[in-house]
């Protein structure tokens, strides 16, 4: 089903174009994914398990888990939350591994020579941070390449309806999608080069990246590399997680804020952070149903003003509460939830069922630092950081020289900071490049500043912790 | 358990800053339910009389001088955390005046009778639309006023269209 009227977003004409899948004409809007369209059709299920053969729907919606893969035009393990649907396209589910890609569908990938393109400064991924980073090196004067395996251009801010914290040096209560269209414009004013669908896949020394540009691979040079890669959901184990229906939180926002896919009729919400309680507000926007937020600690992680709002519109959350199961057979059907004593065990007796049709985990993010770890950097598991992270020092540069982290992939944290850690890394690889200058010392200064004034208080504490684990192993 | 609104989101009223009662009586004034230290502050940048001001850090809270505040409005729609509320005690005929920042749609009308909620999503008590503002500037979130019983001016903190209720499934 598709949101027909909606307090934020804004519908604007869109051409009907038709597809098949599994030899079913599917109707679908021009800009839907193959897996929107699909769910817009109501179909959940994408393909089928390895070895079990269990129904498999998609999971986080921007290209991260590959729970999502199908056979495109012939082409096996495509990541159809990815893929713009096209006219004529014949999409199947896969069961397991998939068939070698068929004669026609090799051609659209097979190149006889590979080209290289050469760049200033590579920039791998077009949110917050890999924009902010661009903005500010073009600034300076250094050439720059954006590169994105999305196709739409703001990272995670393209799904982010509500307004924004901070100052205004931050963009302080603009929406998230509003600040991403005006990260694009100033690219846009600078001439800066943005590729969309197109995914780095690999690190060389020093600075290449080999590429997949729609399907086709390229070799990229450049003299600095900046990693905003931005970060995965993380999955929760309960019985029946891998149902079609359980999704990450992030991936609902995506379905009903991006493709406009009235994603679900009844929700349970699994974890009270920031994330669990925004999405949950939006699907209420979404006149979606919301019948709890469960928490397994006793704490609400998220702000108080987010819970709030939430919690006045009739949606309880509860703390010391976790999801036990989840059933159903084709889909999610229902859930069992049970209160937690203070050792993190069911209180007997405590259980509920919840008819609902579908999950959502908001339970944490962990920075997509894969591709950093390949080229050698030096890297630490910092649970206080989400996870495994390169160590980086005050310049966001990595211990291989001339690559630079930004955002949620150094470390989660929010929008406002990704931005501030983007522009730093872009002002430090203009500084790699060409050397200092009293300018660039002053903007870092002041980039530096803003950073550390975001992390005061209690919600900065985790990412001090952090650094500081941080500072120390790198010295 | 202590019941606070770390564990449950919900705030009391001695958890913030309530207008004093001569101050509600002589008309609008806000009400702010922000009481985190968060990374925000644009309310204390936006108000044109200087009534709401963060010292310091970014992340410290914001005090209202409610005598400067004239109930103009512009915080309630402008705060990214939905925490800013109007009230007017100065109607008389036992009934109070309440704005709260709404982003859903369709929007009530002027007269509609609604459901009020506090602020623990419990229905409180039935209240009439008085005025829906949604300027350009407002950036879609709106500010809808509307009247409720006097005693629950400090408590009504969001509403429902009873359209919308009726369509909800019920399990
Ligand atoms: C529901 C929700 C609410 C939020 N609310 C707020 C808020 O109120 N305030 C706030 O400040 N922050 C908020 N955030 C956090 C904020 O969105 C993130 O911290 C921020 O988007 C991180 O920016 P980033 O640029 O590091 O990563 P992202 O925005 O995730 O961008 C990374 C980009 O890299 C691309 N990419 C990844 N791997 C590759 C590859 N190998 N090749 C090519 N491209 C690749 C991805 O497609 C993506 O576009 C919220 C997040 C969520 C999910
Ligand atoms: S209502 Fe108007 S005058 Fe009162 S605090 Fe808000 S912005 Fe200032
Ligand atoms: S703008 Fe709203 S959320 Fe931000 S500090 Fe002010 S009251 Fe709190
Ligand atoms: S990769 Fe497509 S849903 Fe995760």
């Amino acid at each position: 089903m598709r949101l027909r009227n909606h307090p934020i977003l804004e519908f604007k004409e869109q051409r009907v174009i038709h597809f098949t899948f599994d030899g079913q004409d599917i109707t679908a809007l021009e800009g839907d994914t193959i897996a929107a369209a699909l769910h817009a059709a109501g179909i959940r299920t994408l393909s089928h398990s390895l070895r079990r053969h269990h129904p498999r729907g998609l999971f986080c919606a921007i290209g991260k888990c590959s729970s999502c893969l199908m056979e495109v035009d012939g082409c096996p393990n495509v990541k159809t939350c990815l893929v713009p649907v096209k006219d004529g396209m014949v999409v199947k589910s896969q069961d397991g591994w998939g068939r070698f890609p068929s004669a026609t569908s090799r051609k659209d990938y097979q190149r006889k020579e590979i080209p290289t393109r050469e760049t200033d400064i590579a920039i791998v991924g077009a949110g917050p941070a890999g924009l902010s980073a661009a903005i500010y090196a073009a600034r300076l004067g250094a050439r720059v390449m954006v590169m994105d395996e999305n196709y739409l251009v703001g990272g995670q801010l393209i799904k982010q309806t509500h307004m924004f914290f901070g100052s205004k040096d931050h963009y302080a209560k603009t929406r998230g999608i509003d600040i991403g269209t005006l990260l694009r414009q100033q690219c846009d004013e600078l001439a800066i080069e943005i590729l969309t669908e197109c995914s780095v896949i690999g690190y060389y020394h020093p600075h290449e990246l080999a590429m997949v540009h729609k399907r086709k691979l390229n070799h990229v040079k450049a003299k600095a590399v900046i990693i905003a890669t931005g970060a995965s959901e993380n999955m929760l184990t309960f019985p029946g997680n891998d149902l079609p229906g359980v999704y990450g939180a992030g991936a609902i926002q995506t379905l009903m804020n991006v493709y406009k896919v009235k994603p679900a009729e009844r929700v349970l919400m699994v974890g009270a952070g920031n994330i669990g309680v925004i999405v949950s507000y939006q699907l209420l926007q979404a006149g979606v149903d919301v019948v709890a937020v469960v928490e397994a600690t006793p704490k609400i992680g998220a702000y108080q003003v987010h819970a709030s709002k939430l919690v006045r519109c009739g949606v309880p959350i509860l703390t010391s509460h976790s999801i036990v199961k989840a059933y159903g057979n084709e889909s999610v059907e229902g859930a069992v939830v049970a209160q937690l004593d203070n050792k993190w065990n069911i209180i007997p007796g405590t259980e509920r069922d919840v008819a609902i049709d579908t999950i959502c985990l908001s339970v944490g993010l962990n920075p997509a630092s894969e591709i950093l770890d390949q080229a050698g950097c030096r890297m630490l598991y910092i649970p206080e950081l989400g996870g495994q992270v390169a160590v980086i020092d005050r310049n966001m540069e990595t211990s291989v020289s001339g690559l630079y982290v930004a955002g949620d992939v150094s470390g989660i944290e929010e929008a406002s900071s990704a931005m501030l850690e983007g522009r730093l890394a872009g002002v430090a690889a203009v500084q790699s490049l060409h050397g200092s200058s009293p300018q660039i010392e002053k903007l870092k200064h002041e980039i530096q500043s803003g950073l550390d004034a975001l992390r005061t208080g209690p919600f900065g504490e985790k990412t001090r912790i952090g650094n500081k684990i941080m500072t120390e192993a790198a010295s | 358990m202590k019941h606070d609104y770390i564990n449950t989101g919900i705030l009391r009223l001695t958890d913030f800053q309530v207008p004093p009662p001569e101050r509600r009586r002589a008309g609008r004034v806000i009400m702010i339910e922000c009481v985190q230290n968060i990374p925000c502050n644009p309310c204390s940048t936006i108000c044109p009389q200087g009534a709401i001001t963060i010292e310091g850090d970014i992340t410290n809270i914001p005090v209202v001088d409610f005598s400067k505040c004239n109930g103009c409005g512009l915080c309630v729609a402008n705060c990214p955390g939905l925490a800013i509320f109007m009230v007017d005690e100065s109607i008389g005929d036992n009934s109070a005046e309440v704005g709260i920042p709404y982003e859903f749609s369709p929007f009530p009308e002027k007269g509609e009778i609604v459901s009020v909620y506090d602020r623990s999503g419990k229905i409180i008590c039935d209240g009439e639309i008085v005025r829906v503002r949604n300027p350009k500037s407002y950036n879609k979130t709106a500010v809808i006023y509307f009247r409720v019983p006097i005693q629950f001016s400090l408590d009504a903190r969001f509403i429902k269209r009873k359209a919308d209720k009726a369509k909800t499934p019920i399990h």
